[in-house]
């Protein structure tokens, strides 16, 4: 599916330009106060600024030098840019993401259908919802809509990277058409079910844009935390100022707070919740809401289809068992013949399979009329020039039809089948002039690689639920094979929209995939609803995500960004807060040196001078924030081991990590600037 | 018995008494069989009296209600009563009425478990005070704590409810199966020890020297026993269990310390039995000593070695820093006992805090900002609960998961009531040390003469005495002179709200969790009861209160340890 996604470095040069000039306008206070953390920092740059001001009036004050007040406000304002600079290259991704998604689409011609039968040339611009239009072969699909009229082989590679056409046709489960998607053959007439600015495409631009995002509930218990944090540092530091009899100079007091608040969190926040919606567009998943990501990530019960899904489409014949009377050559021959015309996969398997044993070569000259299949019969065949007539269909129509005929069902066939059905196969009964020669297994092919997957989802913590209409023998035994947890079988819409709900009553999330409009209401239900793009427009409705593949397997990945994106937040949070140690030693001893000479042993980094001491810090804290711009942006990665090692494993990187790193990185500042200042 | 043996002979007793107390404290508060059911009869005649239905299940908000207006009830009796001790009978020496400052500190201080005393008993209260004023509240005041701490338990029970059991049967029941019980059984055995239990006034003794003098003495036993049982601290003498009738020999020493750790370490255990999950009590119990060690262990060091001052001077000090403690303690019981009144909020003391070296006075003040290891009689757990909802916050999102508690989310509402408990100790705590410092500087001799040690250790008296307020402890550094307006109606504001935020918070916190749907684990969840999940919690403790208070506390105990060498 990724054979379109492009590999892109993470700072594209395109970008560049464009996420520095919105460094500079996202400075706007009205905007920034949605960002507790970083309004506080701007706050302090005023502060700063104005001391600046008064210091070059002054230069005598006791606020210290201009140059030291004016680096410290300079240092400030560069935190605020790298922050902005974050979220400004994460939006300007994600939209380039969906730009390309969304060029497709723009001004293509259509040809509107009007009430009196004839045909008008206009801009799929002016397209409403509820509009007919026809699509001939060649031509390109004007706006998402729903075919009324007809089929086609549909190239949908511009949207899905998939250069495989697929099929689509009126009335079925595969009746959706998206813009910008070229039809190869055939004609049809298409309904436009979205206006344009409607779109799902639309609503995913709108996530990954800041200013009109909205947060997600953990996002805003996190900005919660946070912004406490921001306020037990502001108590710290006024608090400070009366506690010894110590001039404490503004900028060391605005340097400490900024410092010790968590900035490095509070920079990145916004960055990374586009971020994720940007990795979700890139895996081709149009989310409707930043929340349904999120929630993706806690995904307890995962319900898939069997078909197309655990299994390679539809059944495959795997082997001919004769009746101890036939010859094996016979039977084949005769499963050929019944099979030619039969156009249902299982028909053409039964062909393929036999090209493999014998050449078949001769058998295409043969001469009959083709008996279809019918509910009432259960099988189909041919009835051939010479007089045969050769049948395959279930066992107990077969079996009907030559005891009615008062022949006898060979006992050996009848243990071959019951065997067949016990290993989830499914047995055809072949017959010639109403006598029985053997039974062809087939057989459900599973995925190569889905136990894997299934395997790497139960370690997350996933249940995975097969949904097959095969009967519950079958189903067992494909689920025990394809290593599911669970199975619904002889599933009906209903069946699935109980089980979610059960789940859901025991306080379970559920996702589930889906693309036929009888999928709907568990779609609906469903705490995620994946449908698939090729699904009906009743089921993208229902659903809370579209997945622009039609890749069952993608809730696996779904699940993946989701809890990338907490795990990101929850580090960054912990590496944030961990850093306030070392940046305490840095400036605690700095402030009250000249007062209290004996916290000289404190300052265990051995910085130069109580100013190179708090410039570092505040350089330090203001370069973290683009030096974790990559990680911010890419995700720190989920490791399906186990919630405890993964707790124990980020918190060694990122707490621990987060202590030592800014004792490091300060000392090594404060080794460069002890020469400048 | 002295020195490290005897402090691990002090902590092992309650520990292995803990246990099958939770079991029996668990059972008591489940309606559950227990060997005082005789007292039933008595317990239904104090509901019917009072038109209470134990059976009546409360919500949150009913909970809240019962608990607030118990206690401003209280509030006003003891106020009232403080302030016309001169009419009071039982008062033979006739000391006087409080101040109106003084008698608002002072009851605020006993109804919130606080016990901050900036009176002296001997000569600040009557007999009547001392018995159904102090003693009373600390009765009250301690099941106070427990039951708020059982509606919490109620909470993580396995539905989804939002009943959480009925007030008033946990606390009374808390008083007549736990507290009053076992409170008989220590004041007894601290008589036979010689502890005073007179309404008899002083006793007029004539010296060797021949110099008269005036010795006090009254109901003492009954209030110590439950002093330290409730974790109150509040002396019936002033120099509290230093004093040779409080606490007279090592034995009692060793009985005062098991009576004031035992119901904070039993609610731990009593946790896990009440909600069937033995192995999250066993983690927190686990995390909460070792937080206690880390605290402890310094302590015991720095008192059994000699304080640098001292040497200077010439002085022997095999025995250890010895300078404010009682012999016949020694200096590792006396630091043992320091860490764990602080730790645990009793606040009562058997050595002067203020004259341990400043690395110790650090450690006491540290373990009342973080004030959730063990702590106090119910609110211990209040307070660890807390932490816990913020470690499983931060380590929720690191495994990817939105977080969650015992199969609860943790949302924005819980995560609002727990950011506001961690912000408040440290507002009041610096805000008031703020304000202190500042007025002294202002007028060091005049109105704000309240410190005979400017300096470092001026500055960690004041510290020690909002964080002491805060933290509902009640201990002193006794250098500050505190009996002032300023002090009693500042820190008596700050010990309401130290008491009533961090038990409100939780209980609505529980309240709304209560009523979540209930999530079953999955290979994705993390465990809560794990080691892990611990040993986060106990980072979040460190790391947290660290930042808050290094600043303050490098300008008090650190300046002064770092000055001395």
């Amino acid at each position: 599916m990724s054979s379109k996604r492009k590999k892109k470095g993470l700072l594209d040069q395109r970008f560049l330009k464009q996420a520095m000039v919105q460094s500079f306008v996202k400075l706007n206070p009205v905007k920034m106060v949605k960002n507790p953390v970083m309004f506080t920092v701007e706050a302090g740059t005023m502060v700063m600024l104005i001391v600046s001001i008064f210091t070059l009036i002054n230069p005598h004050g006791a606020q210290g030098g201009f140059y030291y007040n004016f680096t410290i406000t300079f240092v400030l304002l560069l935190t605020l840019l790298f922050a902005n600079f974050a979220e400004a290259i994460a939006e300007a991704r994600g939209k380039a993401q969906a730009e390309s998604l969304r060029k497709t689409r723009h001004d293509t011609p259509a040809n509107r259908l009007l009430p009196d039968g004839r045909v008008e040339k206009v801009s799929s611009a002016i397209l409403k919802k509820g509009d007919l239009f026809l699509v001939a072969a060649g031509e390109v699909v004007p706006a998402d809509g729903e075919i009324v009229e007809g089929m086609a082989s549909i190239d949908e590679s511009a949207i899905t990277g998939e250069s495989a056409p697929v099929i689509r046709e009126s009335g079925g489960d595969k009746s959706g058409v998206t813009g910008g998607t070229t039809v190869l053959s055939d004609s049809i007439k298409v309904q436009v079910t979205t206006l344009p600015g409607e779109s799902f495409l639309d609503k995913m631009i709108a996530l990954v844009e800041g200013a009109s995002r909205q947060k997600t509930p953990n996002e805003i218990a996190l900005t919660i935390l946070l912004a406490g944090f921001t306020l037990i540092f502001i108590i710290v530091c006024v608090t400070l100022k009366d506690y010894a009899n110590t001039l404490i100079t503004i900028a060391s007091m605005v340097s400490l707070f900024v410092c010790l608040i968590p900035t490095t969190i509070g920079g990145l926040l916004s960055a990374i919740g586009i971020a994720g919606m940007d990795r979700a567009l890139r895996a081709n998943v149009i989310s409707k809401s930043g929340k349904a990501v999120e929630t993706a990530g806690d995904i307890d019960v995962l319900l898939l289809d069997k078909t197309g899904t655990i299994t390679i489409g539809n059944r495959k014949a795997t082997n001919f068992y004769p009746a101890d009377s036939v010859d094996i050559l016979h039977l084949i021959d005769c499963s050929t013949l019944a099979s030619f015309a039969d156009q249902t996969p299982e028909g053409k398997s039964i062909v393929e399979l036999s090209a493999t044993r014998k050449d078949i070569q001769s058998l295409f000259t043969a001469q009959g009329k083709f008996i279809k299949f019918t509910a009432e019969t259960r099988s189909s065949g041919i009835d051939l020039a010479d007089g045969r007539k050769i049948r395959k269909g279930a066992y107990d129509s077969i079996r009907k039809m030559t005891e009615s005929c008062g022949n006898k069902f060979p006992a050996e066939t009848g243990l071959k089948v019951k065997e067949i059905s016990e290993n989830g196969g499914t047995p055809l009964v072949v017959s010639e002039n109403n006598n029985v020669l053997g039974v062809i297994e087939l057989q459900d092919i599973i995925k190569p690689g889905i136990q894997e997957r299934f395997e790497r989802l139960r370690r997350m913590g996933v249940k995975t639920v097969m949904v097959t209409g095969d009967n519950p023998l079958t189903a067992k035994y494909i689920a025990a094979k394809a290593g599911v947890d669970d199975f619904i079988a002889e599933a009906t819409p209903e069946d699935k929209l109980n089980y979610i709900r059960k789940e859901q009553a025991s306080g379970k999330l559920v996702a589930m995939m889906g693309d036929g409009t009888n999928d709907a209401p568990a779609l609906a239900q469903a705490d995620v609803g994946v449908a698939m793009n090729s699904g009906t427009q009743a089921a993208k409705e229902a659903g809370n995500m579209v997945d622009l593949d039609n890749d069952p397997t993608k809730l696996i990945e779904i699940v993946e960004i989701g809890k990338q994106l907490l795990i990101t937040r929850g580090t960054l949070t912990t590496f944030s807060i961990a850093n306030d140690v070392a940046k305490y030693f840095a400036i605690v001893p700095a402030l009250f040196i000249t007062s209290i000479p004996a916290l000289q042993s404190l300052n265990i980094m051995q910085l130069h001078s109580p100013e190179s001491a708090i410039l570092s810090a505040v350089i330090f804290n203001a370069l973290i924030i683009p030096m974790l711009i990559p990680l911010a942006l890419r995700g720190v990665k989920y490791r399906p081991i186990g919630a405890g090692a993964l707790l124990r494993r980020n918190l060694l990187i990122y707490g621990f990590g987060g202590i030592i790193a800014p004792f490091i990185g300060i000392k090594l500042i404060d080794l460069i600037i002890r020469f400048i200042i | 018995m002295s020195g490290v043996t005897g402090t691990l002979v002090i902590f092992l007793l309650p520990f292995l008494a803990a246990i099958p107390f939770g079991m029996y404290i668990s059972k008591v508060y489940k309606g559950e069989r227990t060997w005082l059911d005789f007292l039933r009869p008595l317990e239904n005649l104090i509901f019917r009296i009072s038109g209470i239905d134990p059976e009546k299940e409360m919500t949150w908000k009913q909970h809240l209600a019962a608990l607030l207006t118990i206690n401003a009830v209280w509030l006003v009796y003891a106020f009232g009563m403080l302030i016309t001790q001169t009419i009071h009978f039982w008062n033979p020496d006739h000391n006087p009425s409080m101040s109106l400052h003084l008698a608002f500190n002072t009851a605020v201080s006993f109804v919130v478990n606080c016990n901050l005393q900036d009176y002296s008993g001997e000569t600040g209260a009557s007999y009547l005070s001392q018995t159904a004023v102090f003693t009373f509240l600390q009765f009250v005041s301690a099941a106070t704590g427990m039951a708020a701490a059982v509606v919490i338990f109620n909470a993580f029970r396995e539905k989804t409810t939002d009943k959480l059991g009925n007030f008033f049967n946990y606390f009374l029941k808390s008083i007549t199966r736990i507290l009053l019980p076992v409170a008989i059984i220590i004041a007894v055995v601290l008589v036979f020890k010689g502890i005073p239990q007179t309404f008899r006034g002083n006793e007029t003794v004539k010296t060797l020297q021949g110099n008269i003098m005036q010795v006090s003495r009254g109901p003492a036993a009954s209030m110590i026993a439950i002093k330290h049982l409730g974790t109150n601290g509040g002396g019936f003498f002033g120099a509290n269990s230093a004093h040779p009738f409080e606490n007279p020999d090592y034995f009692t020493n060793i009985l005062e310390m098991f009576a004031q750790m035992l119901i904070p370490f039993a609610m731990v255990f009593a946790l896990g039995f009440y909600i069937k999950r033995k192995k999250l009590s066993r983690i927190i119990f686990i995390i909460m000593t070792l937080g206690f060690l880390c605290l402890v262990v310094p302590t015991i060091a720095f008192e059994m070695k000699d304080n640098p001052v001292f040497t200077h001077l010439g002085i022997d000090q095999h025995a250890g820093n010895m300078e404010g403690k009682e012999v016949r303690f020694g200096a590792a019981a006396t630091a043992f006992w320091s860490i764990a009144t602080t730790v645990i909020s009793t606040g009562s003391v058997n050595g002067m805090h203020d004259s341990f070296t400043p690395l110790s006075g650090m450690m006491q003040m540290f373990a009342m900002m973080i004030n959730a290891f063990y702590g106090g009689c119910g609110v211990g757990i209040l307070n660890y609960f807390i932490f816990i909802i913020i470690a499983a916050f931060i380590s929720g999102l690191m495994v990817g998961r939105t977080p969650e508690f015992l199969g609860r989310k943790i949302e924005t509402r819980e995560m609002k009531l727990a950011v506001l408990v961690a912000l408040l100790g440290p507002f009041f705590i610096l805000a008031g040390t703020a304000i202190a410092a500042y007025l002294f500087r202002i007028d060091p001799a005049g109105k704000s003469a309240w410190l005979n040690n400017p300096s470092f250790h001026g500055f960690s008296e004041m510290l020690y005495q909002y964080t002491s307020s805060f933290a509902n402890n009640g201990s002193g550094f006794e250098g500050l002179g505190d009996n002032t307006p300023f002090w009693n109606i500042t820190t008596g504001f700050v010990m309401l709200i130290g008491r009533f935020i961090p038990i409100i918070a939780p209980v609505v916190l529980a309240g709304y969790m209560a009523q979540k749907k209930v999530i079953p684990p999955s290979a994705g969840t993390l465990r809560t009861d794990s080691m892990t999940f611990g040993v986060m919690t106990l980072a979040v403790i460190i790391v947290v209160a660290a930042l808050d208070y290094l600043p303050a506390l490098a300008l008090g105990p650190i300046a002064e340890f770092l000055s001395f060498r």
